[in-house]
């Protein structure tokens, strides 16, 4: 596993370095003292896991994964235990370690992130193979944590560093991408039909050649996916 | 009064005396640029920027050890992004009595 390290003050940098070179398998790559140059750097480089200090002047934190499209795993360091519950609001934060950092629970923020990294995989799988009881999604709205049943999702659309989510009752815009979003619902009902579309193939009204009509909303099937889709239906 | 020590350094070390030579360099290194910036901001009266420096002031208040100054200086730091001064004076004792004991490392 790889990791950088991002903290204004040289001392936690040298300090959480210090802490990574215990740790057999991980790796410190790079280090920055402010968030924007680890920005350029992840433009063109990805990483497992940073270690990311909130309070930083002119860009905190938080500034910084809102900046990210996929953002890795991600340990925050803070001096503050007023963030907790903010950083609740984020899938990809790992844990929250506070200033000094103790030896042991660095090692159990560690422990952490490599337990998420397995779990993530095995509810991957549990979903893929459709045993999933999960019937809704929460969705990060202006730091908001909202509820959307999935059986209410009729459409989901990719548009640009956003998605928007349909529904039977209303439209929400997330900053997210469609495969995050993709690997999160059950396959048993929701569709990628094109690389910027995902439907929900219980509320398909027809198909048309090579689009489908869901509510009001005519949605164009890629040729790959066309054939995925006429096995989902009841054909007579 | 509370005094400094290296408790935590040492625990975090595992007897590298390397490193913590190279860490402690580095502390008082910016302990004293930290210090210095702090004291210019409550000059002009700009107690944000000096909140932002007694922030990051704290987390070497924890590194050498000072339990309870960490605590004042936790409420001078709320005390002065609500624009109030109070502890100022207890947290300048502390930055005195942490500046004495880095130089006489």
């Amino acid at each position: 596993m790889n990791c950088i390290i991002i903290d204004d003050e040289a001392t936690a940098r040298v300090i959480i370095r210090h802490l990574c070179s215990s740790i057999d398998d991980l790796e410190v790559i790079e280090e920055f003292s402010n968030a924007i140059e680890a920005i350029k750097y992840l433009n063109h480089n990805t990483v497992d896991l940073i270690f990311l200090d909130i309070h930083m002047p002119d860009f905190t934190g938080f500034d910084f994964i809102d900046t990210l499209k996929n953002p890795p795993k991600i340990i925050l360091t803070t001096s503050d235990a007023n963030f907790a519950i903010q950083a609740f609001e984020y899938d990809c934060i790992i844990d929250y370690l506070l200033k000094p950092i103790k030896f042991d629970r660095f090692h159990k923020a560690i422990y952490k992130v490599e337990t998420k990294a397995e779990s993530k995989v095995s509810s991957a799988t549990f979903k893929k193979e459709g045993h999933s009881s999960d019937n809704e999604l929460y969705v990060n709205i202006n730091r908001r944590l909202i509820k959307i049943d999935l059986s209410s999702i009729y459409l989901i659309e990719a548009k640009g560093d956003y998605i928007q989510i349909k529904t039977d009752d209303q439209n929400f815009m997330v900053h997210s991408t469609l495969k995050k979003i993709e690997d999160k619902l059950p396959t048993s009902t929701f569709l990628k039909v094109h690389r910027s579309f995902i439907i929900n193939a219980n509320k398909i009204i027809d198909i048309q050649d090579n689009s489908v009509l869901i509510k009001k909303d005519v949605v164009p099937v890629s040729r790959s996916k066309r054939s995925e889709l006429m096995q989902r239906l009841n054909l007579l | 009064m509370e005094q400094p020590n290296l408790s935590y350094i040492h625990s975090m070390s595992g007897g590298d005396k390397d490193f913590e030579e190279r860490l402690l360099d580095i502390i008082k290194h910016e302990f004293s640029k930290e210090k210095d910036v702090y004291f210019s901001h409550i000059e002009s009266n700009d107690y944000v920027l000096c909140a932002n420096h007694v922030h990051k002031l704290k987390h070497k208040i924890g590194i050498l050890g000072l339990e309870k100054s960490y605590e004042i200086a936790v409420c001078y730091e709320n005390n002065l992004l609500k624009g109030s001064t109070t502890e100022q004076d207890k947290f300048e004792v502390i930055l005195k009595t942490m500046t004495n004991y880095l130089e006489n490392l």
